[in-house]
């Protein structure tokens, strides 16, 4: 699938979508500079990241820990600033943890 | 209904829009639109059309709740003026781009400060360039022909755009004229039902108003600016079924006693009634004077413009806005870039008049006309009549 029209004559009357939820095919996360890890021996499975990621993200595993969509995750941090046992730490992007 | 009746402008306006079967329409009254507003509300409560009316608490609501019903596929209508167009302004080329035949009528108002309700055309040419088609009319029968034509305009297949009908506030809106209604049944045939390109439903949906990123935002400009370019044939196209439907005929320039004329008055709106009444007394003087008479402003007719000021030696230039601190009148600049690589083109003088409502009287165009030589040999780029100095 062309991800945009190649030419203005291909541009669709309005820019009207036909293939309504296209937006599945477009990953939001190559934006991202850092990228949050838990530390899950610190992690007391109180899902404060979960309840303030501003992307929806951040999923809880079968285990009962969590971790982000890394797709769609932007980076942002807030996750690690409201981890009051401080179990997630932001690691720059091509960084080993 | 062939005989005349005699109405007021705004109110006729009002019967012309019902006789398109409107589906939808949301106008926030605001002077001189007001009875527009008010006569459409009573038609559609009164039930002589099978519409819907949405009160809005403001014109950027009027027009997002047209965008929004345009969308679905319905015939909408809106109007405003001044300050009410400028409260619109976010949403404004939202509607082009969209490519929703919204219809729009303007009751041609100063923009404050300070504030003013009476007419010129500041408030339409502060919103210029947001991409809507964009007609005047010149008296009563002008605006209720041009309302119904305006449908068929934005709705055809090629164009799919907004349009507005420009009538002077007050001047045009206010008064009451013997005016032709053409009957129900001629509407019908003239004016097929709207056929969009694409509509909310939720059987097939689509996405409307989306987000477009530096890679396909110049393509989709480049794509809004064809398409009303293009627009002028079509137009050209109604107005011709329109003059053998109907026998009253429209061009881009309209042109009065323009043979043989050497200087050449050009006028925008209802003004042009007024500079037939000069034109009739200069040449009665001896003055090779004529008229012409611009009544489609976007997209602009360059070529009939090119046409009209053949043989000229002078062309007035009556505005009735100021682009402050640029080139005079927005009429008067778009003229000349029209005129400027053209051989033989005539000297152009430009006046800046009526504004605010300021009588402009057969008088004032004898004396631009008269004027003219000095205008020019003064050297400034326009000139504000009247002013008191």
């Amino acid at each position: 699938m062309k991800k945009w029209p190649e030419t203005w004559k291909e541009y669709n009357t309005g820019g009207i979508i036909f293939d309504v939820g296209n937006a599945r095919s477009f990953k939001t996360g190559p934006w991202r500079s850092l990228r949050p890890v838990w530390d899950n021996s610190k992690c007391i499975k109180c899902g404060v990241c979960y309840l303030f990621c501003p992307e929806g993200c951040v999923q809880e595993g079968p285990d009962g820990f969590f971790a982000a969509d890394l797709d769609y995750c932007k980076g942002c941090g807030i996750c690690a600033h409201e981890c009051w046992p401080s179990a997630i730490s932001m690691i720059e992007e091509g960084h080993e943890s | 209904m062939t005989k005349p009746v005699g109405m007021e402008v705004a109110v006729a306006a009002a019967e012309a829009v019902a006789l398109c079967n409107i589906d939808v329409a949301a106008c926030y009254p605001i002077t001189p639109n007001t009875h527009i507003a008010e006569h459409l509300a009573d038609i559609i409560a009164d039930g002589r059309i099978d519409a819907e009316y949405i009160t809005v608490e403001s014109e950027h609501s009027a027009l997002s709740a047209v965008m929004g019903a345009s969308g679905t596929g319905a015939r909408t209508f809106t109007a405003t003026s001044s300050q009410g167009l400028m409260y619109m302004h976010e949403i404004l080329p939202i509607t082009p781009a969209m490519r929703l035949p919204v219809v729009m009528g303007l009751g041609n108002r100063a923009v404050s400060g300070p504030i003013n309700i009476w007419n010129d055309h500041s408030d339409i040419m502060l919103q210029r360039d947001s991409g809507w088609m964009s007609i005047f009319a010149d008296n009563g029968q002008e605006a209720v022909d041009m309302f119904i034509q305006a449908f068929k305009i934005a709705e055809h297949p090629d164009v799919l755009m907004p349009i507005n009908v420009n009538m002077d506030g007050f001047q045009l809106t206010h008064v009451v004229e013997p005016i032709v209604f053409p009957t129900q049944a001629q509407v019908n045939k003239f004016l097929p039902p709207y056929k969009p390109f694409a509509s909310l439903h939720p059987d097939h949906p689509v996405s409307m108003g989306t987000l477009g990123l530096p890679e396909i935002y110049t393509e989709a400009v480049k794509a809004r600016d064809v398409v009303l370019v293009n627009a002028k044939k079509v137009i050209l196209e109604v107005w011709k079924e329109w003059e053998k439907m109907f026998g009253r005929k429209y061009e881009p320039v309209a042109s009065y006693k323009t043979a043989g004329a050497e200087i050449l008055l050009l006028t925008m709106g209802s003004m042009g009634e007024t500079a037939e009444m000069a034109v009739d007394a200069l040449r009665k003087k001896g003055v090779k004077v004529g008229l012409l008479k611009l009544k489609l402003w976007r997209p602009f007719p360059y070529d009939e413009i090119r046409k009209a000021v053949r043989g000229a030696k002078t062309l007035v230039v009556t505005d009735r806005a100021v682009s402050y601190g640029g080139p005079g009148g927005p009429v008067c600049s778009e003229i000349r870039a029209a005129l400027y690589d053209q051989p033989n083109r005539p000297e152009i003088v430009n006046y800046i008049i009526g504004l605010g409502g300021r009588d402009v009287r057969v008088e004032d165009f004898m004396k631009m006309v008269e004027g003219a030589p000095k205008a020019k040999k003064s050297g400034d780029d326009y000139q504000i009549y009247g002013v008191r100095e």
